[in-house]
């Protein structure tokens, strides 16, 4: 797909992996435009990284197609070229320094990217230890060479897989305002995590993976306006409230959670309705709190339960229909 | 751009900082020095054996490198070559680092024939470096004197020094094998010692198919005889037949097992590290 300012950084299509009877990524169609901070959440095993790995060209997809500004990265790494990043945790040669590991990969890279060292050891705030060998490096400090690795090749496109994964809560911090000023300067980011917190913070746009299948594509905004606001309600009654509320239109999920009645509306009108009605059932009101639901919330509807079929989740009624929203195709 | 140079330039400043290399190199340093000083201790009067070479041993060092040769065969040199060719590829898979080299700029294939290139410098120069210091420590011990040839006409030192390193040249041609079918176990295994024993083991069971009995029709054509091709050099007039058949025999052991691991490596999904 071709838009007005060229392609776009990252467009799959139909993306699948099998490994014999496995099914590790049961077709994925994704679309990440230009600017995008873009989050790729799903539980432990659910395909993210097989599917990062695909995009990167490390792994051949079993179906479908990966475009990277237009150009396959199976077919040739001058698809790479402006996009960088990791999957898993990122690796160097242990027994050279921080210095000479982005050394080697800026030959590799070409261009001015060997010129960069300094620059991206500064970046990530290794300067200091840039000659100490790798393999003395703790977590933290590969995944900040990871980025500064990445950095080198002056990427438009940057992919990172967990890169907060096993921080400490300072370079978790740390790597979050990192994110945050690269995504700043311009760069498109493709963010796989399963820290919703961290995603809910730095990204406009998700996919949330389930089973190697997405179950929703879009703004993380679209989809907390489309699951509806929950309220909390407590009357004078409540055992009539209960009943009340399931008769009224515009009212559903009407249940009752730690002693107060739970219910999500379809707008302020249903509410107002509501309202009036339980006062002329006899059940006054004593509180009636409105709560938006965080992604944590839509998360978990989205991920956990049964198996999606046919690629809506297993309480697809609870969650948004989102224009952007993939239908891929079930596992065999 | 980046090139195969690119990657043979930092395969081998990585050879620097591996233990494995200097292990390699330890030994054609130290081997041919234990080999000098244990025909100095046994005294000019003993016999070394008997084997191509051995009554020159205390008249000539140059018989040294020759006979080093011949022992070298069994698994000393095989050994060493494996070292690196056998870890090549598996060292990357060790440490996690396909990914990381696999997207950057360089396509696969410029980075297997670096590495490949990488690993035939370390063999080439390892066979060099052994049969140097043998000429060196030889002719400490025995002297730079003229040498008989296996047809038993005298070659003086200088011509005989000539025909030592023409010798190592031809000793490369299984030698290449050897890395080609290194770097396929390399590239299969994705364990560097599986592939380095392999590699070995490989050797081995040429030398033992090669004393069977029953099997002598295939001695020709075996991977561990052409390891006395150079043999053909020390012959006057100079038998070229042996050192033909080993390019060819050669070839058809490296070719198909290049051509294998270069397949693998292009091809392979880099799901791990």
């Amino acid at each position: 797909m071709n838009w007005p300012h060229g392609p776009v950084p990252l467009e799959v299509r139909g993306l699948v992996k099998r490994y014999g009877e496995l099914t590790a990524v049961a077709g994925v169609d994704l679309t990440v435009n230009t600017g995008d901070v873009y989050g790729y959440l799903g539980p432990n095993g659910a395909g993210k990284t097989t599917s990062l790995r695909m995009m990167l060209g490390l792994i051949r997809p079993t179906e479908g197609s990966v475009r990277l500004f237009g150009q396959d990265p199976m077919q040739s790494v001058r698809a790479l070229q402006g996009v960088a990043g990791f999957v898993e945790a990122p690796t160097f040669y242990p027994y050279l320094s921080a210095r000479r590991n982005l050394e080697l990969l800026g030959s590799f890279d070409g261009g001015d990217a060997r010129r960069r060292v300094d620059e991206a050891l500064a970046t990530v705030e290794l300067t200091g230890r840039a000659k100490d060998r790798v393999g003395g490096y703790s977590h933290g400090m590969r995944q900040r060479l990871g980025i500064a690795a990445a950095l080198l090749r002056d990427p438009k496109l940057l992919l990172l897989d967990e890169p907060a994964t096993g921080l400490d809560p300072a370079g978790m911090r740390d790597m979050r305002l990192l994110i945050r000023r690269l995504a700043d300067q311009g760069m498109t980011v493709v963010l796989s995590s399963h820290l919703l917190a961290e995603v809910e913070e730095l990204c406009n746009r998700v996919a949330i993976v389930r089973s190697g299948a997405i179950v929703y594509e879009g703004e993380i905004a679209e989809l907390q306006r489309g699951a509806g606001t929950v309220y909390r309600l407590s009357t004078t009654d409540d055992t009539r409230a209960l009943s009340v509320a399931r008769a009224q239109r515009g009212i559903s999920d009407v249940r009752t959670e730690h002693g107060r009645i739970v219910f999500k509306a379809e707008g302020d009108p249903a509410v107002a309705e509501l309202s009036q009605a339980l006062i002329e059932g006899g059940a006054l009101i004593h509180m009636l709190n409105p709560e938006t639901v965080t992604l944590e919330d839509l998360f978990f509807s989205l991920t956990e339960g049964a198996p999606p079929v046919d690629g809506q989740p297993a309480d697809a009624a609870a969650v948004p229909e989102s224009p952007a929203a993939a239908t891929p195709e079930a596992s065999p | 751009m980046p090139t195969i140079a690119t990657v043979y330039r930092w395969e081998l400043f990585k050879l620097r900082y591996q233990k494995r290399t200097y292990l390699g190199l330890g030994a054609c340093v130290l081997v041919p020095i234990m080999f000098v000083l244990a025909i100095h201790f046994r005294g000019g009067g003993d016999r070394h054996g008997d084997f191509a070479f051995s009554s020159y041993l205390d008249r000539s060092g140059l018989a040294v490198p020759l006979v080093m040769l011949l022992f070298g065969a069994v698994w000393l040199f095989p050994l060493i070559t494996a070292l690196v060719a056998g870890d090549i590829v598996a060292s990357e898979d060790h440490n996690g680092t396909l990914k990381t080299i696999f997207t950057r700029s360089l396509e696969r294939g410029q980075i297997f024939t670096g590495k490949l290139l990488a690993a035939a410098t370390y063999a080439i120069g390892a066979i060099f470096l052994a049969g140097t210091v043998a000429v060196v420590a030889g002719s400490i011990q025995s002297g730079f004197n003229s040498l008989q040839s296996l047809s038993g006409t005298t070659v003086t030192a200088p011509k005989a020094l000539e025909l030592v390193y023409v010798s190592l040249l031809v000793y490369l041609i299984p030698i290449a094998a050897i890395v080609c079918i290194g770097l396929l176990l390399s590239s299969i295994t994705r364990n560097s010692a599986a592939a380095v024993v392999g590699t070995l083991m490989v050797s081995l069971l040429f030398q033992v198919i090669g004393i069977l009995p029953g099997l002598g029709s295939l001695q020709p054509y075996l991977l561990s005889t052409q390891f006395n091709a150079w043999q053909g050099l020390l012959r006057t007039p100079i038998d070229w037949s042996p050192i033909i058949r080993a390019a060819w025999v050669c070839a058809m052991y490296g070719l198909p097992s290049l051509a294998a691991a270069y397949l693998v490596f292009l091809r392979r999904d880099v799901a791990g590290g």
